[in-house]
């Protein structure tokens, strides 16, 4: 499983890419493969206020419901409004085109750095 | 191969039947219909002989997969079978012929009925009260929270606003709390797969409606900790509500009054053997403590002097179906209850003998999370490296319905199996045999099944992101 060393992480399996204060989240290619193909992806809408830990929408796989949270508290600036006609960008390229949003940060959390996510996933398997 | 649908056979003009001569005079039908009422096309109906007919139906019906043709152990979902007496009981004329507006006075067999088996679900759970109104498990689910909800606000109680849920919940759990208008909040478990009684102390406050356990729980494991957890939430002020999915697994064995619930419902197609599948129709009854008992759907059916009524219970969160519910399933499960009286207790021994059969023939070879002592299901895992989309496919092939997979969401990889108490142990043989057989093969091999099935395997991510609901 990829795990990109410039990213961030949570135990949700989201990752995070801050540029200034603008954070992009999206699911990790671990997620994604235990999720199975993505069918739907359930998006907030922009300008929504989010507390770190938040469930911010939902990725509904062939397997499963899953919730998505907010690694990072903060203002919702965008999302990937294009996972709602192709929800498998998630499953083709999920640090790329399958962001999920961007959050305008407002309240920093400890985040997992890639090496700790690695070991968390291999707690996990 | 799919068969195509009738309207694609058969040719313009053919009949499969003859009319008697018309020995009227032909009259056409804008004399008695306004223009907008009358179609503009002829209907595109089948034009079919009788033989063509028949067979399309017949191959039709050779495709349904069912108790009835194949082994079904669909986890949590208990597809026993389905006793033939119970038919008999439902197709009795008496009963079958019963309009439901006949009047009371005329139906006095069926209110009866309905009342005896009110009592009979009183005896199983140890709750006073019962309602047979709600149509399905799901419906039986939302119909107790209700009248929680029902009993706080006219307590005048408005600050009742969150419903908890383990994490092994059936779905529909978190589903009612929502339709309910609370917010559904989630318990994590402790290491026996059971609620974690420490973090359910955190979350309990003032703000606490009821919890809903399913007790054994999804992962087939008894919560051993009920009265602990019913003390906990009777201590601020909450409700114990059980989901009943899993009755099969306590009868005659564990009355849940007795734990400390004080709501339920029970699901008679599974439970009590009444048809399962297909939609329905379902009986999602539901039995409350006396505290809860006004609050139940309008009408339950009580016993004036000699004769049997509907009444509507004072406080009552009104009709949740039209008329008294589905009648022929409530005969079913009365009749199914009267075959076996006491030796009820013989159905749930027998159903927790099955599941700990095959988790003990299973264990080694799949992995078994929670490996102790299971209720009337267990749920497995395949070997490492294999996924329980491809067993479950496999298992199709080897002509069995596969189990509950990808659920308990809290297991990877789970198959939930549930073989209920009316399999043998031949058919239990065979198919721990096929299980054994499917987890030696390639992964490549299994990806290409099912191959006997009318279709092979279907591309469901692009069936769910294209959907097509209509021909």
């Amino acid at each position: 499983m990829s795990v990109p060393g410039d990213l961030q992480y949570t135990r949700s399996h989201e990752w995070v890419r801050t540029e200034g204060d603008v954070a992009t989240v999206g699911i990790t290619d671990h997620a994604q493969d235990e999720l199975g193909d993505v069918v739907f992806v359930e998006l907030p809408e922009p300008g929504a206020t989010l507390a770190a830990g938040d469930s911010f929408g939902a990725v509904e796989s062939v397997k499963a419901v899953s919730d998505l949270y907010a690694p990072l508290g903060g203002e919702v600036v965008e999302v990937n409004s294009a996972l709602e006609d192709s929800p498998e960008k998630i499953n083709e390229d999920p640090y790329g085109e399958g962001w999920i949003l961007k959050l305008q940060v407002s309240d920093q959390t400890d985040l997992l750095s890639a090496a700790d996510y690695e070991k968390l996933l291999e707690e996990e398997s | 191969m799919l068969d195509n649908l009738i309207r694609t056979k058969g040719r313009e003009g053919r009949r499969g039947y003859t009319l008697p001569k018309n020995d009227v005079e032909d009259a056409s039908l804008d004399k008695f219909l306004p223009k907008d009422a009358l179609r503009k096309e002829k209907p595109r109906l089948a034009e079919v002989d009788e033989p063509t007919v028949v067979r399309h139906y017949t191959n039709l019906s050779r495709q349904n997969w069912g108790i009835d043709t194949n082994f079904y152990p669909l986890g949590s979902c208990t597809m026993k079978h389905n006793p033939r007496a119970n038919e008999v009981a439902a197709n009795n004329p008496g009963f079958a012929g019963l309009h439901p507006l006949q009047p009371e006075a005329q139906a006095q067999g069926a209110l009866e009925v309905m009342h005896e088996l009110q009592g009979f679900l009183s005896e199983v759970s140890g709750l006073p009260a019962v309602s047979l109104q709600p149509l399905a498990g799901a419906q039986g689910e939302l119909t107790s929270i209700l009248m929680v909800k029902k009993f706080f606000e006219d307590a005048g109680d408005d600050g009742r606003t969150t419903v908890l849920v383990p994490s092994t919940a059936h779905g529909t759990n978190p589903a009612t709390a929502t339709m309910a208008d609370f917010t559904a909040k989630e318990i994590g478990l402790d290491e026996h797969g059971c609620v974690d009684v420490d973090e359910l102390k955190e979350l309990v406050d003032e703000t606490t409606a009821a919890l809903m356990i399913t007790n054994p729980n999804t992962c087939g494991v008894y919560e051993r900790n009920i009265a602990e957890i019913a003390e906990i939430l009777h201590e601020a002020g909450a409700f114990l509500y059980m989901d009943g999915a899993n009755m099969n697994a306590n009868l005659g064995r564990m009355r849940p009054a007795e734990a400390g619930v004080d709501v339920m419902h029970f699901n008679l197609h599974k439970t009590f053997s009444t048809p399962h599948g297909g939609g329905g129709p379902g009986c999602g009854a539901i039995a409350c403590s006396e505290t809860l008992a006004p609050f139940r759907p309008d009408p339950a059916v009580a016993k004036e002097g000699d004769a049997y009524t509907f009444v509507r219970p004072a406080q009552s969160i009104g009709r949740v179906a039209g008329f008294h519910g589905n009648f022929g399933q409530m005969l079913r499960a009365w009749n199914y209850i009267q075959m076996h009286g006491p030796d009820l207790r013989d159905v749930t021994d027998m159903a927790v003998l099955n599941a700990n059969y095959i988790r003990a023939r299973l264990g080694g070879t799949y992995a078994v999370p929670y490996d102790e002592l299971c209720k009337h299901e267990v749920v497995v895992q395949p070997p490492k490296g294999m996924k329980a989309l491809d067993i479950a496919k496999g298992l199709i092939d080897h002509g069995y319905h596969p189990p509950t997979i990808y659920f308990p969401l809290v297991v990877k990889e789970a198959m939930l199996i549930e073989p209920t108490e009316t399999e043998s142990k031949e058919t239990l043989d065979d198919f721990i045999g096929a299980m054994l057989e499917l987890a030696e093969s390639r992964a490549e091999d299994l990806e290409e099944s099912p191959t006997h099935a009318p279709t092979r395997r279907l591309d469901e991510a692009r069936a769910a992101r294209q959907l097509k609901a209509r021909w």
